[in-house]
């Protein structure tokens, strides 16, 4: 079985450790980096004998241990005409710690974690679940406009945000809200958003799941693609000066990864050495276009050595290897001030949201395939019940418990009014310019003029 | 198909190869929003009438693109998910027919999209981008600016990219937000070197979006996603253009000349019934091309009338209608009885709750013609 997004086939993964040999090509940008202090010259051309022993050894065309520093690279020579193939020979493995039973893989390189922290991933997991499972019913029927579900991704966001330290500020897309989840944003906080009511900290102005909350240190959503990837750099290069031990964390999708923004962002956040990890949740399809008519090369993992940016390649619907990453990622990124890029292979199950049928794209057989045989909850739980720590009784009563607080929710959340009309003048600028408040005052007698041409929840 | 035929069976031919007529073209007024003329066919050919089909707005734009890639091998026509048909269905069908080489999905990024296809265009193609949505046509500005825009002039005219146009759909459907409502046209009205055209029906469109793919200058055509589905009228089955660079004269009037464009010109339309009833007559003019755009009809109207309101959902500050206000009361200054008047969106980022309150709706172009009317 093969992802849709990379080659990796999983046959091989299995037999993989977190760290994969390091490739010939990092041997080499190594030995450079050894030598680099046998470098004098300031820009000019020049050639210098280093040490010995070079790392290219496989050519010996007699020049290989010569270095040249030309201004835009340092790099050693060759006499044979070569080219650097477009894709590794062999594909990045996916680091794994269960398999797609829920079993603990041999040799694993299995993270420090208590059955408290897990159970509750696991908890946080199924909540998000029941609250996409009826939240999306309630889109379709009507009581909000928009929703989008995280159906087969649910192990990216939460373990990843239980790797993560509450106060690392998050930069997410928009199919993370499990990260805000994870940080205690409830229920109710999430059907505000969507009913767009009175108690929405985006003051009803964006569209349902484009949440919010300084208080979790997880900015604003906003939908335009990649946008964010920058934000989270500046973010973390804040961090940095501030010397406080913090990263910054963006979200991002396979798609999002063609946006220039990515591109400026994984160079910024290399050349200025900013604590930020880029999270790409690899989920083989950017609405309808499969993620080989996205990019070429192994998926998105080997896009950071060009950056020179470390990166990890994780199964996304593994959530003791998606933490076990995210944690080691963390630490490399605050302890030695890098970026670290975290490819997430996974599967989008749902549609891309509720405005798509993906049936128009996508293989019935695929999606169920996803759906029922690689779903991230089951695997987890599974292992859980290994462990001892879960069983279908307490599942049972979890899903039945969460379902009527997603309920609850929604009915606190739906009657409220809107927000007040007052509010859509404010925050345009700090404070409300002149011309603005001439308009309000005219739309003001606008509507005193024309009462049912105009929403009666929202209160004037 | 059901479609209604004014004599010989020309239905097949929306299925089977157009021949350009290219001579068949050009004639103002040719389709009305009320009613539709059935022109005759150009001499030399066998004597027909068009035949029209009933269809909405979102089929027109892909009946146009049908047409296109159908009767020149150069063209290409390419986007976001385009390959399945689009988001908006606007380009269903076109990949199965014409082959993934000349309908493709490309990768997510704006601006490869424009920069890809200026380059298309100026090696002698037809090239056909679809934004997929205006929001997100903000990473490509700068290819649109800086590049499309300039090609031909910073050249001395040795290159061009003529053959590019630019799809994106624009405006306000109800729940939009932020991202997936705005009218962002006057940005693209302040860059000499590139046409704005925006279509208000089905016909239209197919008109002005075959008029624009052929036509030697870069353009960015936006089209109403509120209308996609809801907008139903006659369209020819035919091969036809509309003029670029020409309003048109939806209704004559007397008491005032409205200007607008898109999906804004129903509500025009809704505002002139209800003056009607109360004695004022409104001259409605839908713009169409907003760069070049119609000077002289709509000052003749204004000479005519004495007064002029524009209406965009784009917010007022810095919109097209204060270029047309502008010019409009410089030419026409000692003619005008009012001030002009511009109805149009807030000066806000577009709010999803608020949007009734945001919208430049009926009942206020309504109230500006009465005020103008008794200035
Ligand atoms: C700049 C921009 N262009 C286009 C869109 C429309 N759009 C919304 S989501 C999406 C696909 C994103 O795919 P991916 O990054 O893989 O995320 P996923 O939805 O799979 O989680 C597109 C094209 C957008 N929001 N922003
Ligand atoms: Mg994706």
């Amino acid at each position: 079985m093969k992802l849709p997004g990379a080659t990796t086939t999983w046959a091989r993964l299995i037999s993989r450790r977190l760290l994969h040999r390091p490739s010939q090509s990092q041997l080499q940008s190594q030995a450079h980096r050894s030598s680099s202090s046998s470098f004098t010259s300031s820009g000019v051309l020049s050639q210098r004998r280093c040490c010995s022993g070079s790392s290219s050894g496989e050519d010996s065309d007699g020049n290989q241990d010569e270095f040249h520093d030309f201004p835009g690279a340092k790099a050693g020579f060759t006499s044979k005409l070569k080219y650097v193939p477009e894709t590794p020979a062999e594909a990045v493995p996916c680091f794994r710690i269960l398999d797609e039973y829920g079993r603990l893989i041999k040799d694993s390189h299995m993270p420090e974690i208590d059955k408290a922290l897990v159970l509750k991933i696991y908890q946080n997991m199924v909540t998000l679940q029941s609250m996409d499972s009826l939240f999306f019913e309630a889109q379709r029927q009507g009581r909000f406009s928009f929703y989008l579900t995280s159906f087969g991704e649910e192990a990216i966001t939460i373990a990843s945000a239980a790797a993560l330290s509450d106060d690392d500020m998050v930069y997410a897309q928009y199919r993370e809200p499990g990260v805000l989840m994870w940080r205690g944003f409830t229920l109710n906080e999430f059907a505000n958003q969507c009913f767009s009511n009175d108690l929405d900290y985006g003051k009803g102005r964006q569209m349902p799941i484009h949440y919010g909350s300084a208080k979790l240190n997880y900015a604003t959503v906003s939908s335009p693609i990649a946008t964010q990837l920058p934000h989270a750099v500046g973010a973390a290069y804040a961090f940095k000066m501030d010397q406080k031990p913090l990263c910054s964390a963006t979200y991002f999708g396979d798609g999002a990864t063609s946006e220039g923004d990515f591109h400026g962002a994984m160079n910024f956040a290399a050349v200025l050495e900013a604590p930020v990890l880029f999270i790409c949740r690899n989920n083989g399809y950017a609405i309808s276009t499969p993620a080989h008519e996205q990019f070429k090369g192994d998926g998105v993992v080997c896009k950071g050595q060009a950056y020179g940016v470390r990166s990890f390649r994780v199964d996304g619907n593994d959530a003791l290897a998606v933490y076990a990453t995210v944690k080691a990622a963390r630490k490399m990124a605050v302890e030695e001030s890098r970026p670290i890029l975290i490819e997430a292979l996974t599967y989008r199950v749902g549609h891309h949201s509720t405005s798509d049928d993906s049936g128009k794209y996508r293989k019935g057989d695929e999606m169920h395939h996803w759906k029922t045989m690689r779903d991230p909850v089951v695997r987890l739980r599974r292992w859980l019940e290994g462990e001892g720590w879960w069983d279908s009784d307490a599942d049972q009563q979890l899903r039945a418990e969460t379902r009527n607080e997603v309920i609850a929710a929604m009915q606190r959340a739906g009657p409220r009014m809107k927000q007040p009309l007052a509010n859509l003048f404010t925050d345009v600028y700090d404070t409300i310019p002149s011309h603005l408040r001439q308009q309000e005052k005219e739309l003001r007698s606008t509507v005193a003029r024309h009462r049912q041409d105009y929403p009666f929840d929202v209160p004037l | 198909m059901g479609g209604r035929r004014a004599s010989l069976p020309l239905v097949s031919r929306l299925c089977t190869s157009v021949k350009p007529r290219n001579n068949w073209v050009q004639k103002r007024s040719f389709i009305t929003a009320k009613d539709l003329v059935v022109e005759e066919q150009p001499s030399g050919e066998e004597e027909k009438r068009a035949v029209t089909n009933k269809l909405n707005l979102f089929s027109a734009v892909n009946q146009a693109l049908l047409t296109v890639l159908e009767s020149d091998p150069k063209s290409y026509v390419f986007g976001e998910d385009v390959g399945f048909g689009g988001v908006f269905r606007c380009t269903t069908g076109l990949r199965d027919r014409f082959g993934k080489h000349r309908v493709f999905n490309t990768p997510l990024c704006e601006q490869a999209i424009l920069g890809f296809g200026i380059g298309l265009a100026s090696m002698g193609n037809r090239a056909i981008a679809e934004i997929q949505f205006a929001d997100y046509i903000f990473p490509a500005l700068d290819q649109i600016v800086n590049e499309a825009a300039k090609y031909r002039y910073r050249s001395g005219n040795l290159f061009n990219c003529g053959g590019l146009t630019v799809r994106a759909p624009y405006g306000a459907v109800g729940h939009g937000g932020h991202y997936h409502s705005q009218s962002p046209e006057a940005f693209f009205c302040h860059v000499p070197g590139i046409k704005v055209v925006i279509p208000r029906s089905p016909a239209q469109a197919k008109g002005l979006l075959l008029a624009s793919i052929r036509d030697p200058n870069p353009v960015v055509f936006f089209e109403p996603k509120m209308l996609y589905r809801m907008a139903v009228e006659e369209v020819p089955v035919d091969d036809y253009t509309l003029p670029l660079s020409s309003a048109e004269v939806m209704r004559k009037g007397s008491d005032i000349t409205l200007v607008g464009w898109g999906a804004q010109l129903t509500l025009m339309e809704q505002a002139c019934d209800e003056a009607s009833k109360e004695g004022i007559s409104c001259e409605l003019i839908d713009l169409r091309t907003l760069i070049p755009w119609d000077k002289e009809l709509v000052e003749a109207s204004v000479n005519k009338t004495g007064r002029l309101l524009v209406s965009h959902e784009a917010p007022l500050t810095g919109g097209f209608g204060a270029e047309i206000a502008a010019s409009i009361t410089e030419s026409c200054f000692l003619r005008l009885e009012a001030p002009v008047s511009r109805v149009c969106g807030l000066d806000t980022p577009f709010p999803l709750v608020f949007e009734p309150f945001y919208m430049p709706t009926k009942n206020k172009i309504l109230d500006a013609i009465k005020a103008s009317v008794k200035f």
